[in-house]
């Protein structure tokens, strides 16, 4: 027979931990749960149509509270003519500002790693300050810089895409530099002297070796700069220009009421940003699994550990 | 501080005979000096050691001759040629590093074929050169297996093929076996040794582990605070320690100090106070205080009290303790230090069985027994272990 375990303090953090858990996540558990509620039932009286999600907004009467089960309001969303464009605008800008600034974040961690300290404080000075300063305050900044680099410049570009991808390396290349880096500093470079003792230059010692064994982290710097950029809306909201970002989107058809089909969107959005952190996590687990010993998780990874 | 005690047997080997050679190599980090005007030379075909404990500049030593680290004063030459400036990966040497630093996202086969990747051998041939080289370590059929799929021994075996396949000048080992538990480091320095002999490259060996050295090594250098306190065969080391520190590093050592009263005809007499003298063979000024070292198995102890005689000194006994096949007792001289006394259980009766602790004994050795280990300090006697 098992004895009842007493009510220690860990099962006190335990609760409380969850309490918090709960705090956080039931809001979006709502929006999900919402994504599938009908119209009201007096305006449902009043609907003739075959597809009830056809029915405008305005009205759907009270979608304050639960109505009914009605799954269509995501063929609905994906099928309106202003959200499919915003989503591929998204998804694009996302692609492009992972890659370039993943790339730029592991050139800055080699260089940055094997630094000086004198040159290195400022430099990392300057790379925690695209992390901390609030991104609104950055937003007015880039909107000032990219207005007036339009009007003298002749070559750089007018506001939207093009400004989107650039306000948006700025922070994603600091956070890719912060993850790869700390990989790059706890491999040490015995592997690298290993390689040089076995007659590798340093160009094939950085490919043979080096890279691959950064590979990890790169790969989970693409995936969280991809989706640190995807659901960015107060930067693009600044420096778009007429270009339209899905949560620029979203945030607009929050204006005229939240909908089922705004939570809808909301929803989908939510799923794929989920989906590419699963992914990051999962690239950082095996990398442990392959490599015991190197690195740690998520966290020390930020830096944070 | 005793770089005058060099190697006798170089100075007749020619420059062709010499693999390694320090010229007063002296390397500084910031204020810490780990090398100071170190002179070796590292003949053909020889397994050296260089032995002492952490931080006395072995490492770093190593770390010059693969190139890690460059010297900031003096010259180091490789076969005779100066490499100041030359990178690792040109150097003809190869390394074994204390955490095997295997590639852990490349294959066993791939790993120890890496260099000869580098030097655009043919797929086939290094495979078939990197299999052989598995072969020699006795490391067979893990060639798909990663490195973290391999215990540790097994791992330091994959190591040294990866090295040994590039067939060196010099094959230089940062304390391979520091990670591995004891029965398994006894297995590798027979290994290693049987491996040496089979391929006949010269081998440079760091180690803090004297006994290691003493086994494995044609010659030992014995560092200290970045010099060579002694460089010689292991046998001479333990038998002719030239410093204190040799003394006390290598083996157990009990020390006497003393005032030298008699010097004549190759012999001494120290005289320790409270009617102990030391009677040895070594030449010494009259007057001068020094230390005597000597061995705890060449002491004998004597129930009863002490007769009054030179190297015989009355004592009590402290503790007395089994080691498997030896006897050792810890007894207290009437200076008050201690010394350890040893003795091999060969007989059914062992002398040493009959004394207890408490007892009264005479300690006596023999006049080539005592060891001139230098001037005493002038600090508080260190207490022998």
């Amino acid at each position: 027979m098992r004895r009842r375990r007493p009510f220690t303090a860990k099962r006190g953090f335990t609760v409380w931990a969850l309490l918090v858990y709960a705090f956080l996540y039931l809001p979006i558990a709502v929006v999900v749960i919402f994504a599938f509620n009908g119209p009201s039932p007096s305006s449902l009286a009043g609907f003739h149509g075959s597809n009830v999600c056809s029915m405008p907004p305005t009205k759907l009467g009270n979608v304050a509270v639960w109505n009914e089960f009605e799954p269509c309001w995501f063929s609905q969303g994906l099928h309106d003519s202003t959200y499919i464009p915003a989503i591929k605008t998204s998804l694009g800008i996302a692609a492009e500002a992972a890659v370039i600034a993943t790339v730029l974040g592991l050139i800055a961690a080699l260089a940055l790693a094997r630094m000086k300290r004198r040159w290195r404080i400022p430099f990392d000075i300057l790379v925690y300050l695209t992390l901390v300063v609030p991104e609104i305050v950055i937003a007015v900044a880039s909107l000032v810089f990219f207005v007036q680099a339009r009007q003298n410049l002749g070559f750089f570009p007018p506001l939207g895409r093009s400004t989107i991808l650039l306000g948006q390396i700025v922070f994603n290349a600091s956070l890719a530099m912060l993850i790869i880096r700390a990989r790059f500093v706890g491999m040490g470079d015995r592997l690298e002297e290993a390689a040089y003792d076995l007659g590798s230059g340093p160009v094939s010692t950085f490919r043979q070796v080096t890279l691959p064994r950064l590979m990890p982290a790169v790969v989970a710097a693409a995936l969280l700069t991809f989706t640190f950029s995807f659901d960015d809306f107060v930067l693009p909201n600044f420096t778009n220009g007429t270009t339209n970002t899905w949560p620029i989107v979203l945030w607009s058809a929050v204006r005229f009421g939240i909908t089922p089909a705004v939570n809808a969107l909301a929803t989908l959005m939510l799923l794929i940003t989920a989906v590419f952190v699963f992914l990051t996590v999962i690239v950082l687990r095996r990398s442990r699994v392959v490599d015991p010993g190197d690195g740690g998780g998520l966290g020390s990874m930020l830096g944070l550990g | 501080m005793t770089q005058a005690t060099a190697d006798h047997a170089s100075a007749a080997v020619t420059s062709e005979e010499i693999d390694v050679e320090f010229r007063a190599v002296t390397k500084r980090f910031g204020s810490l000096t780990a090398v100071s005007s170190v002179n070796l030379r590292v003949h053909k075909g020889e397994f050296l050691s260089l032995l002492g404990p952490s931080g006395c500049g072995k490492t770093t030593s190593l770390r010059m001759i693969a190139g890690f680290e460059q010297p900031d004063e003096g010259e180091l030459l490789i076969g005779g040629r100066d490499v100041s400036g030359v990178p690792p990966y040109k150097r003809d040497v190869n390394t074994v590093f204390q955490q095997y630093a295997l590639f852990p996202h490349m294959s066993i086969l791939d790993n120890v074929a890496y260099g000869l990747k580098q030097r655009r051998v043919s797929k086939k041939e290094r495979h078939q050169q990197a299999a052989e080289a598995l072969e020699l370590v006795r490391l067979v059929g893990r060639d798909t297996h990663r490195p973290s799929m391999l215990s540790g021994g097994q791992q330091q075996r994959v190591a040294l093929a990866r090295a040994l396949v590039m067939n060196p000048r010099v094959l230089l080992l940062d304390e391979p076996l520091g990670a591995l538990d004891l029965k398994l480091r006894k297995e590798m320095q027979i290994e290693l040794k049987r491996i040496q002999d089979q391929v006949g490259i010269t081998f440079i060996y760091v180690t803090h582990d004297q006994e290691e050295a003493l086994s494995m090594s044609d010659r030992v250098a014995v560092m200290s605070n970045g010099v060579i306190e002694q460089l010689d065969e292991p046998r001479a080391i333990y038998d002719r320690p030239l410093t204190p520190f040799v003394a006390d590093f290598i083996g157990d050592m009990n020390f006497i100090d003393g005032q030298v009263v008699e010097a004549a005809d190759g012999g001494f007499a120290v005289d320790a106070g409270q009617g102990v003298v030391v009677r040895g063979r070594g030449d010494v000024a009259r007057g001068r205080r020094v230390r005597v070292g000597i061995r705890p198995e060449r002491m004998a102890a004597h129930p009863g009290g002490g007769d009054g005689r030179a190297n015989s000194a009355p004592s009590e006994v402290v503790t007395k303790m089994y080691l498997g096949d030896q006897v050792q007792i810890v007894a207290r001289l009437a200076s008050g230090s201690e010394v350890i006394v040893r003795e091999q259980r060969t007989s059914a009766d062992p002398a040493l069985d009959t004394i207890n602790p408490g007892d009264q004994v005479a300690i006596t050795w023999d006049e080539a027994a005592p060891h001139l280990l230098g001037d005493a300090p002038h600090a508080v006697e260190k207490e022998t272990p």
